[in-house]
């Protein structure tokens, strides 16, 4: 690289060595779980909840909280990465592969914009979906999911930076061409890959 | 159905993204908790008020840290940026700023990013910030000091107590205080948490304003509900929550 070193800094708070590998570049291990949202917390009623899958599918889905709750559900144990620096190793969340929610719609383009209660809209190709890779969960460590990480139910894609990850999540919108979303529009990548150190437009 | 975001007009962002190397041009201690640090840039650019730096330490062998800091400078002061840190016990980044560096010391940073919590002249505008929270608020207060003084915006700024006012000699008319544990000997003001009547008071004369709050999880999230409560959309809250960034 640059071969800047800071002058007086010798890293004496780094992470044990077989937890830093899974330590993507410029992230350090935290054992809290850090709120992060744009504006107020929604309040999202159980009776009022619905999850749809729609725009350019074969057949749009809705399921209320109860038929949700009755899909299969999976344990996701995973690492999970905010793109403000800080990684959540070893964590555990609860809830349904959104394989199975797209399955039962069938998209028909391979771009989708993920939308939530209270306005919140965040770009992924279909893709980064499917295939085992994400998830809408309602627990968290075996516990229902707080309010204030995202419940009843969130979006989990733990490949990608956490801000993909989108709370209070409502639906998921399939749609033919890419767009992005509100942090995307507000100058973070467009795709968010940690490995590769993707935060910002420029990256 | 989920509503449509207020969404901002995105600008182009022109920020080269790049790392570049800093020297500390000034140092000054605000608070036994928190300093600022005035940092010459080579390849400066304006930031929006709000925005922040990523700031990379790296050790000789070539390890490294990086953490996010909100700017607090107004982007008229233009080839400089101020940092201001609040030092976290058990932190890696903020004690080495607190203990290390000096002025005339380089520091490798980046920036300036994220356009959401960014004031762009919105009118009237609230900031409400709790403990360090208040680190981007002030860069909103100083630009619209420096650049349209009659523009209505109120700073409602809550601290611990008398030693945990950061900027404590800029705060004008146009800041309220409060004081949630130890208010200082002679305080006739506002005391305890941030609630309804103190925000009522900082929004006299406002019509449909925007809010700007940042500080603690906690903080912004009884602030969010006392705006909402007065009446406050919520597309015109923006919030940002200072997590752990030791």
């Amino acid at each position: 690289m640059n071969g800047f070193v800071s002058r007086g800094f010798s890293g004496s708070r780094r992470t044990p060595e077989e937890l830093a590998e899974r330590l993507p570049p410029g992230q350090y291990a935290e054992s809290g779980f850090p709120v992060l949202t744009a504006g107020p917390t929604p309040d999202v009623q159980l009776d009022q909840w619905r999850f749809r899958v729609d725009g350019m599918v074969a057949e749009p889905r809705e399921w209320d909280w109860e038929e949700f709750r009755a899909l299969p559900f999976e344990e996701v144990p995973c690492d999970i990465h905010c793109v403000t620096k800080w990684s959540k190793l070893g964590t555990s969340f609860g809830g349904v592969s959104v394989d199975v929610l797209l399955e039962a719609a069938e998209p028909l383009e391979a771009n989708a914009m993920v939308y939530s209660y209270g306005g919140y809209t965040t770009n992924l190709p279909v893709e980064d979906l499917t295939d085992g890779k994400a998830w809408v969960v309602w627990e968290h460590e075996g516990e229902p999911l707080p309010r204030e990480h995202g419940g009843p139910a969130r979006l989990l894609v733990p490949h990608l930076y956490f801000w993909k990850s989108a709370k209070w999540v409502a639906g998921i919108r399939v749609v033919d061409h890419d767009e992005p979303g509100f942090w995307e529009g507000n100058g973070y990548h467009n795709r968010g890959d940690p490995w590769k150190e993707e935060r910002y437009w420029t990256d | 159905m989920a509503v449509e975001p207020d969404r901002l007009p995105p600008v182009e962002q022109r920020a080269p993204g790049r790392w570049q190397i800093g020297t500390i041009a000034r140092i000054k201690a605000e608070t036994p908790m928190v300093k600022s640090f005035r940092i010459e840039l080579p390849m400066w650019m304006p930031h929006l008020p709000g925005q922040h730096y990523d700031v990379r330490l790296t050790a000789p062998d070539g390890y490294r840290a990086q953490r996010s800091y909100s700017v607090a400078s107004s982007p008229i002061d233009e080839g400089e940026i101020e940092l201001t840190i609040d030092r976290l016990d058990g932190g890696e980044v903020s004690p080495y700023f607190h203990d290390v560096v000096v002025e005339g010391d380089q520091v490798e940073v980046r920036g300036p990013f994220a356009s959401y919590f960014v004031w762009r002249g919105e009118s009237p505008a609230l900031l409400v910030g709790g403990g360090s929270g208040v680190v981007p608020l002030m860069a909103m207060l100083r630009h619209r000091r420096l650049t349209m003084p009659e523009l209505p915006m109120r700073l409602v700024y809550s601290v611990r107590g008398a030693e945990d006012v950061i900027y404590g000699g800029e705060l004008g008319d146009d800041a309220l205080l409060t004081f949630t544990r130890e208010p200082p000997e002679d305080w006739s003001g506002h005391t305890g948490r941030i609630d309804g009547s103190l925000l009522q008071g900082a929004t006299s004369g406002f019509d449909a304003y925007t809010a700007f709050v940042c500080g603690s999880n906690g903080f912004v999230e009884r602030a969010a509900e006392l705006l909402l409560e007065a009446g406050c959309e919520p597309q015109r809250i923006r919030t940002e929550r200072f997590g752990p960034t030791g």
